[in-house]
């Protein structure tokens, strides 16, 4: 058996700047891992049914237009409607510090701010892969 | 778990769907008895290949496609196969970008799939994970291959019809003429028909072709021109697609083709099943070594070595 993580990385909501998503995707490549990427301007429920479709055990959010407060929430929402209970959503952004703790009560496990290092979001994956790959 | 599972994929339930293709993906120990339950449900499914260079428009056409078939009340499923890193084994799959419009739609699923080391222009899981999608009574399974050079000429050991997506820039006719992936093309689509040297590839195809086809009775290859961006020539492309299949199948093609397919499946799965047992009782892995240093010392020849090795599973093989 050799099971390989699998992780999407979404763009909700209107704003175009995808920098960010890509340079996430293509360390997470680097790293081993299978990226599925969307593109811009995608809907909760499309997000949702991608993740449901692909098999995903993460689903990275990025979001710079200051909708995470509404949109992440949504997407962790219809995941587990759709019966998708085990996958694991992270987020990143231009996202205030006061923020987070809302995030991470609507079920966002962790949310990475503009400057982290990579290698952050790298260790987070790693820290869930023992419960991904259960 | 697996009479569940198979029920539910019958059913069409998606997260069953997506869940048997990862078991398939990570070769999990049950994918032989979920494949043989679902495998008598199989047959149903129009199987298309589409593959071409890289670039070349084949997750927009496909997207094209997909907007027409399903006017025509059809389900549709697509497996789009991106390359694996080769140092890495991380993978960017990116086709479903070009179709996400469809993402939210009940009648299309959209799988992508990294080809995780297999050459040839798929993932060695594909054949298997048509079969699910198969059996969850989709109606029309498209296949994206990699962006695809000269050999990658698997996807027409699985597929009913191959789609090759050409476009202007590539070469002179002298490409065209060359043996692999210009051959295995059932119908021809030179997309980006906007572009001033479409035509001229459409004239060298057209050429390459007549000489290809000048002995045969059957009628050419069909050629269509599309630019998916500008949403041309898509509707031909469809009917052109439906027309060519219902040919096949009247003329005994398919049936032929089919046929030939699970003979090739039947004879790949049969091989590697024995070649495992052959280097289990070789024990391969731990004497590799071993005779290797006889090979690098020049102790021994490679043939010599070989035919002993072989002689020694023939003798075991004939005790039994």
């Amino acid at each position: 058996m050799s099971k390989r993580i699998r992780i999407l990385i979404a763009k909700p909501g209107l704003d175009g700047h995808d920098r960010g998503a890509k340079y996430v995707a293509r360390a997470l490549k680097d790293a081993g891992y299978e990226v599925i990427y969307t593109g811009i301007r995608q809907s909760p429920e499309a997000i949702a049914k991608t993740a449901i479709q692909e098999d995903v055990d993460f689903v990275g959010l990025s979001l710079l237009s200051g909708a995470h407060n509404e949109l992440f929430p949504e997407v962790v929402r219809l995941l587990r409607k759709e019966g998708a209970k085990n996958i694991i959503v992270f987020g990143g952004g231009v996202i205030p510090q006061e923020d987070i703790s809302f995030l991470q009560e609507q079920g966002i496990e962790a949310v990475f701010t503009p400057g982290t290092p990579i290698q952050k979001v790298l260790n987070f994956i790693e820290s869930k892969k023992e419960k991904v790959l259960a | 778990m697996i009479d569940e599972i198979v029920k539910k994929i019958l059913n069409g339930d998606i997260r069953a769907i997506a869940r048997a293709i990862s078991w398939i993906e990570n070769d999990l120990p049950d994918k032989e008895a979920l494949i043989d339950e679902l495998f008598k449900q199989t047959g149903r499914a129009k199987i298309i290949g589409i593959t071409g260079p890289p670039g070349s428009g084949k997750s927009s056409l496909l997207d094209r496609i997909i907007d027409l078939e399903k006017q025509k009340g059809k389900k549709i499923a697509v497996l789009a196969i991106d390359p694996s890193s080769p140092f890495s084994g991380g993978a960017i799959l990116g086709d479903r970008v070009r179709m996400q419009k469809h993402a939210t739609d009940p009648q299309v699923f959209i799988r992508s799939m990294a080809s995780r080391g297999h050459l040839g222009g798929l993932a060695g899981a594909t054949a298997d994970a048509l079969k699910v999608l198969d059996a969850a009574g989709y109606d029309l399974i498209i296949i994206e291959t990699i962006g695809v050079g000269q050999t990658e000429i698997e996807v027409m050991n699985i597929v009913d019809l191959v789609l090759l997506v050409l476009v202007p820039g590539l070469g002179d006719e002298i490409q065209a003429l060359k043996a692999g992936v210009m051959e295995i093309g059932d119908i021809f689509v030179i997309n980006k028909a906007d572009k001033d040297e479409a035509r001229r590839v459409k004239a060298e195809v057209e050429y390459v072709l007549h000489l290809k086809n000048e002995d045969s009775k059957e009628s050419s290859n069909p050629i269509f021109m599309t630019s998916a961006t500008q949403n041309t020539g898509i509707k031909e492309l469809v009917e052109g697609m439906a027309s060519t299949l219902q040919q096949m199948e009247e003329s005994g093609l398919l049936k032929e083709r089919r046929l030939k397919r699970l003979a090739l499946e039947f004879k790949r799965i049969l091989s590697s099943k024995i070649e495992d047992h052959v280097h289990h009782f070789l024990n391969t892995e731990n004497n590799l070594k071993l005779w290797l240093d006889q090979l690098a010392h020049r102790q021994a020849a490679p043939y010599q070595l070989i035919n002993k090795k072989v002689k020694q599973v023939l003798k075991e093989f004939k005790k039994q």
